[in-house]
């Protein structure tokens, strides 16, 4: 996880076209200048970081979805709960499902554990549309290789 | 079993906190009822689950983008209703 640059996820664990699910792992860092503000001597992941964490897991598995010809971007959070602190250090598995593929937009539910302890979920909302430019899509293209895409997902049919 | 338009209704009303009584088959969703593409969102997803269709929300946005509709064929309450029911019964004859 590259904190400040709000690259979270570290490895797609599994993708699953079919079920339209997808597991992702998460490290946070031992040490970063967030966890020096949020909190002086009590160190806890920000839980607009936990959100994003659960809307970057659900856009991965929508550009799997997608083939990676339509890009999301988070739209709406609905019944976001933080249920306990994640600290830093501790391993995040995240877990994804789409609940409906809309036109342009698509809903999904997320989230995210330590061990077996649920630490927080979500409801989250995206619009998707082309890929606004050749760079973003190299970037995004640059990060799947990174975290393990599996290439074969994107052309199943 | 509730009509087309009351279901709609209700789910406006839900979601946008919009009081039921305002809503009428002849108000436009964007120009009387004052809804923004991101509650159209929730919208759309509600309705979409509640008759088990995909209402084709981009195809419509680029019809009026392009000219070829007005917003009224698809965003008064009475005309998006009439494309719901469309969209269901097209759906029952694919089944």
């Amino acid at each position: 996880m590259q904190i400040e640059y709000f690259q979270l996820i570290d490895r797609i664990v599994e993708l699953n076209i079919g079920e339209k699910t997808i597991t992702v792992e998460a490290q946070v860092p031992e040490k970063s200048t967030i966890f020096e503000g949020h909190f002086p001597g009590y160190p806890i992941m920000p839980g607009v970081l936990l959100t994003e964490a659960m809307a970057q897991s659900s856009g991965w598995l929508l550009l799997g979805l997608m083939k990676f010809e339509r890009m999301p971007f988070l739209a709406i959070i609905k019944e976001a709960k933080m249920r306990g602190f994640v600290s830093p250090g501790q391993l995040l598995t995240i877990e994804a499902k789409v609940e409906h593929e809309g036109s342009g937009f698509a809903v999904t539910s997320a989230k995210v554990r330590v061990d077996s302890l649920l630490k927080c979920s979500a409801e989250l909302t995206f619009r998707h549309i082309p890929f606004p430019n050749p760079e973003l899509r190299m970037h995004m293209d640059a990060m799947a290789h990174k975290i393990g895409f599996p290439q074969q997902a994107i052309s199943y049919d | 079993m509730s009509s087309t338009f009351d279901q709609i209704a209700n789910i406006i009303a839900e979601t946008c906190d919009i009081p039921r009584d305002t809503i009428t088959p002849e108000s436009h969703a964007i120009d009387d009822l004052g809804i923004d593409s991101l509650d159209f969102l929730d919208i759309a997803f509600a309705v979409d689950k509640a008759f088990g269709i995909k209402m084709p929300l981009e195809k419509w946005t680029q019809e009026v983008n392009d000219g070829k509709a007005t917003t009224e064929q698809y965003f008064v309450m009475k005309n998006l209703c009439s494309r719901v029911d469309e969209l269901v019964a097209a759906k029952g004859a694919g089944a």
